[in-house]
């Protein structure tokens, strides 16, 4: 059961619909005053954060140090621009924070950093951590008994970790239920196509051959997302994997499905163009 | 050391219900009863060290205090990515133990002599390294990091070290223990080359040349004090370690010697060449040949009280290593 200090979650599609448009804003604002990119990767993972953190998470800014409170884990540490701006959102923290992402000085560095920053479970940013650190948290909470799930975002390309496979090897054997992964299947990694790189299909097979409860759903689509994310454990005495099929770059036209926009930074043209199209969102 | 260790935690897992031992399926016969007393307290990772610690990581940001253990390289090199950014990054409590430092796993090989281990590890922030000197001080030591002080790596030699120290001493974190007393020349020992060291200097108190022994357990944070302090007096300073020359003891007691006020410090260490053994062997015909054994010990320490120095040939460029090359005596 949830502790008492949380509060009770909203269903609310068009609420999410919202904050993951706000999420890709503050994305394409941030990356565009930093310089930096990673956009295609955080845009790719909206609904998904806008989902958790609006309805299926039981953490708010005032149970960031409760003990029971759930743990989410951006294993893909490289789309923090979107976690941060998705907690600023939030409440975590003042959504001024953002302004300065990246720069000299600023809070909020180019990897995900729980160090200073409110709302962040665990630093990222070296690929195949999230998981391990994860199972090591559930299974504290299954010794404990406590009722805290973890849920942790995995990339795609992150799946080529050899450490990853023994996390996944690691949580069906301890029957960690309270362990949800979610894979952001974007099918775009660094340099090429997830299958022109090291193929990963057939994914979900893989997952459900090692043990997990596994979903495939639409990662864009806020309603299938939150039902399906609401009803973990998919069974009980298994780790929960959701496989996300997203679209790397979702939400601005020419952003979508291109290994470009992992490094390119919004500028310029491109830049007003995009934030005219997400505006023009509703 | 390894039976001190697993005593010292077993009882310590009795009194804390935090204290959580997660191995990398190794410890055959070492770690049975404590699995059997405290299964909850205990869990086999498998053989996946990346996962292990960063699970131990993960366990510990949950409020455990977890020890990760396995043997030579396994727990340390293998998943150094995840002690830097889940363990120490994290700040979290966990203890990496490694069984078989130096070459305790003899004639097993290249590949289970842990020699570069120390070098690497203390120079990750918020590490702690401490390397015992006999299963007193790994007892001892084993009780300092199961207080929860953050980051540890615990470097222990094998089972059945004798015991150097033949009364209680104060031990604690940090602190160097003066094992003998002298003004002639500090022999500064890490880890299990401590009984090495006090039989040199037992030996050669007979020909009249007082050394004093320092066993500089705790590797990071350094008692720089007591290297200045006994430095000042006998201003000859020899290392013993059973680890590469690069980077372990002898680098972090050059580093503040270096750095320090003391003019006129003679410098030595000893320890073990930059190079891979070509030489298949027990643990003591490995120290035997790499100069490691009391004898090589006494005549290294002896040459510096004459005036000589031991030179490294090798650390760059590969090169043979000279065992024993005397410089001009200094005047």
């Amino acid at each position: 059961m949830p502790s008492s200090t949380m509060p009770p979650l909203v269903h609310n599609d068009a609420a999410c619909r919202e904050l993951a448009r706000r999420i890709r804003i503050h994305v394409i604002h941030m990356t565009h005053r930093a310089g930096s990119s990673h956009v295609g990767s955080s845009l790719s993972i909206a609904e998904l954060l806008a989902v958790l953190y609006r309805s299926v998470l039981r953490i708010t800014p005032e149970t960031i140090e409760d003990p029971d409170r759930d743990r989410l884990i951006l294993s893909k540490g490289h789309a923090c621009a979107g976690l941060y701006a998705a907690l600023a959102e939030c409440g975590f923290f003042p959504v001024e924070w953002l302004d300065d992402f990246y720069h000299d000085g600023a809070r909020l560095p180019g990897h995900a950093t729980a160090e200073g920053i409110p709302g962040i479970e665990v630093s990222s940013g070296a690929l195949g951590h999230g998981l391990g650190i994860a199972c090591g948290l559930a299974l504290a909470g299954k010794r404990d008994d406590r009722p805290f799930r973890v849920f942790t975002v995995l990339s795609d390309g992150e799946c080529d970790e050899g450490s990853i496979w023994e996390a996944v090897l690691f949580a069906p054997h301890h029957k960690l239920d309270n362990l949800v992964a979610i894979v952001d299947y974007n099918k775009i990694q660094s340099l090429d196509r997830v299958e022109d790189v090291l193929g990963l299909e057939p994914l979900a097979d893989k997952w459900r051959a090692f043990g997990w409860a596994t979903r495939e759903v639409d990662g864009h689509d806020v309603g299938q997302v939150e039902e399906t994310l609401r009803g973990v454990p998919f069974e009980p005495g298994k780790p929960s994997c959701l496989i996300a099929h997203t679209v790397k770059g979702k939400g601005v036209s020419f952003m979508e499905n291109t290994v470009l926009w992992h490094y390119r930074s919004p500028q310029g043209e491109e830049y007003q163009r995009a934030l005219d199209e997400l505006e023009a969102t509703v | 050391m390894r039976t001190a260790f697993i005593e010292t935690l077993t009882e310590l897992a009795a009194e804390d219900p935090r204290i959580t031992l997660v191995v990398g399926d190794l410890g055959f016969g070492v770690v049975t009863d404590f699995a059997k007393r405290f299964p909850k307290q205990y869990l086999n990772a498998g053989v996946a060290e990346q996962n292990m610690t960063g699970l131990a990581a993960g366990l510990a940001m949950a409020g455990k205090i977890v020890f990760t253990y396995s043997i030579a390289n396994f727990p340390t090199l293998r998943c150094l990515e995840q002690i830097r950014n889940d363990v120490c990054y994290h700040n979290t409590n966990v203890v990496v133990v490694a069984v078989g430092g130096g070459l305790s796993y003899g004639s097993l090989g290249m590949s289970h002599h842990a020699t570069e281990d120390i070098a690497i590890l203390r120079s990750l922030p918020r590490m702690t390294v401490v390397a015992p000197g006999d299963p007193f001080e790994a007892k001892a030591a084993t009780r300092a990091a199961a207080a929860g002080i953050g980051p540890v790596y615990l470097r222990l030699g094998r089972a059945g070290e004798p015991l150097v120290h033949d009364k209680p001493v104060p031990w604690r974190l940090g602190k160097a223990l003066t094992v003998r007393r002298g003004e002639d020349v500090t022999l500064i020992s890490t880890g299990a080359m401590l009984q090495t060291a006090v039989h040199a200097a037992d030996a050669l108190a007979t020909e009249g040349i007082g050394v004093e022994v320092l066993s500089m357990h705790t590797i990071k944070p350094l008692d720089t004090e007591a290297i200045i302090e006994s430095a000042r007096r006998t201003r000859r300073i020899v290392t013993l370690e059973e680890h590469s020359i690069l980077g372990g003891l002898g680098g972090a007691v050059a580093e503040i010697l270096c750095e320090s006020e003391v003019r006129n410090v003679r410098f030595q260490r000893i320890g073990l060449p930059s190079e891979f053994g070509k030489h298949i062997g027990e643990q003591e015909y490995l120290r035997k040949i790499h100069g490691l054994d009391v004898d090589s010990v006494i005549r290294c320490v002896r040459r510096m009280w004459e005036g000589g120095l031991r030179i490294h040939k090798d650390e760059h460029d590969g090169a043979t290593f000279d065992r024993a090359m005397p410089i001009a005596k200094s005047a």
